[in-house]
């Protein structure tokens, strides 16, 4: 008999990002829930500012990242939740799977759906709080795409080690939001740069921080994340 | 007799540090742009000395312990990060009373300062996760994990007074500073770091005693009492 060869990295991550992605699709469940969430965030800080259209459109950027932030707290935890039942983690690892495989496939999955969230959430942004495009879409959809990408990398290493412990919903947010500071403010520069105009040209270094931060977690995550889910 | 070592050294500390104040604060001449102002700095410089040297040995027993799991390993990371934390806020509470008349702040979100706060807020995360997880295997694979991962924010607190424009000076070399200042300087150093061992030594010897008594087996049930007796 002709002994087949073990599916390779990127195929295994494949097959689990599109069980993740058709587990999601069925019910839709997470990113309703995290487009509402979002949006009540949304409206509580406009609300929060008052009716001022210059502060408004000033801190878009910010309210829109923290808004992004909050949720991925959401999405992040239910990640891992929906492979509690039945333990099916343990079945996903004995199928077998290479755990930098559901590593790559969790975190792509939280990207996707992030990076969804937030192109929904633009049009609100320009009803909520007036904002202009002072450069291209492109490199709107550059911040967007490598801000969601920060979020996800260690927030999934971090949601795996927070389901598995006690007080989980407590101990995600301590956990990351520290960690994702850096990244954070580097999102929100590079945002207001995109939506008010970049004289100092400082866009470029900032999308390099972004960029530095993803290299660094997806790396550490790729070599931690098989430790983590290990028993 | 390392057990008199152990001993012996938080009294070298507390003598080393109460002498040490003379040092620093009568002896070694006023800074020419700040008077006595700086002399918080033979205190503030060997607690953030202290804090990230600890969170270093933080990292590197986080990796000992994912290479070569062992409880050693794991005291030991438990016992840095919490010392190492502890170092981080009075040295970081030391600073900020010293901004307030040199910077007019306590605090300003600079890059040295934005740095540190993320460090120590991402330690407490790391104790505060200790403590959350029960299992001790565990406890120690996953605290390893977030050790590594809070470890990236260590060398960036040492380098970004050179990597950015900060309000915070750069560190300075002992060729370019009063001889006498570098003296009481290198006392009040080593008397912090007496008390910085006794201190790392101490919480690794009760880290060692809880690890013990967790994985020990349940102790024997009483004997049965004979029916009759």
């Amino acid at each position: 008999m002709r002994e087949r060869r073990p599916p390779g990295l990127l195929a295994t991550t494949f097959v689990l990002l599109r069980k993740d992605l058709l587990i999601e699709w069925r019910t839709r469940a997470r990113l309703n829930a995290l487009i509402f969430f979002a949006l009540a965030t949304l409206l509580l800080f406009s609300f929060a500012l008052g009716p001022d259209t210059v502060l408004l459109r000033k801190n878009a950027g910010a309210f829109l990242w923290l808004g992004i932030l909050l949720s991925s707290v959401l999405s992040l935890g239910e990640s891992f939740r929906i492979e509690q039942e039945n333990a099916s983690l343990d079945g996903v690892r004995l199928a077998p799977s290479d755990a930098r495989a559901v590593f790559l496939a969790k975190a792509g999955g939280n990207t996707l759906l992030l990076f969804g969230l937030s192109v929904l959430l633009m049009p609100v942004l320009v009803a909520l709080y007036d904002i202009r495009m002072a450069m291209s879409v492109g490199k709107l959809f550059e911040v967007l795409a490598l801000g969601c990408l920060a979020i996800s990398a260690p927030g999934t290493v971090y949601s795996a080690i927070a389901n598995n412990a006690r007080a989980r919903d407590v101990l995600l947010p301590l956990l990351l939001f520290p960690l994702l500071i850096p990244a954070l403010m580097a999102a929100v520069k590079a945002m207001n740069l995109v939506l008010e105009g970049d004289p100092m040209l400082q866009f470029g270094s900032w999308v390099g921080l972004l960029g530095a931060f993803n290299l660094i977690y997806w790396g550490l995550g790729i070599v931690l994340f098989p430790r983590v889910i290990e028993e | 007799m390392l057990e008199k070592v152990r001993k012996v050294l938080p009294w070298v500390g507390l003598a080393g540090l109460v002498s040490g104040a003379y040092w620093a604060l009568l002896w070694a001449p006023p800074a020419w742009d700040m008077s006595d102002v700086q002399r918080i700095f033979y205190i503030h410089l060997p607690c953030m000395f202290m804090a990230l040297s600890l969170l270093t040995i933080n990292f590197v027993a986080a990796v000992t312990y994912l290479l070569k799991p062992s409880w050693g390993a794991d005291a030991m990371a438990e016992a840095s990060a919490e010392v190492g934390l502890m170092f981080g806020l009075l040295g970081t509470t030391l600073g900020s009373i010293w901004g307030r008349p040199t910077w007019g702040v306590y605090w300003s979100w600079d890059p040295r300062l934005t740095t540190v706060a993320i460090l120590l807020v991402a330690y407490a995360g790391y104790l505060a996760l200790r403590k959350f997880i029960e299992d001790p295997e565990r406890r120690a694979v996953w605290s390893s994990v977030v050790a590594i991962i809070s470890a990236v924010d260590v060398p960036i607190v040492y380098f970004s007074v050179r990597w950015w424009r900060s309000l915070h000076q750069v560190q300075s070399s002992p060729q370019t500073v009063d001889h006498n200042m570098v003296f009481a300087f290198r006392w009040q150093a080593f008397a912090v770091l007496f008390l910085t061992i006794w201190f790392v030594w101490t919480r690794y010897r009760l880290a060692r005693v809880r690890l013990a008594r967790e994985v020990a087996l349940p102790p024997e049930l009483p004997p049965a009492v004979p029916a009759g007796a």
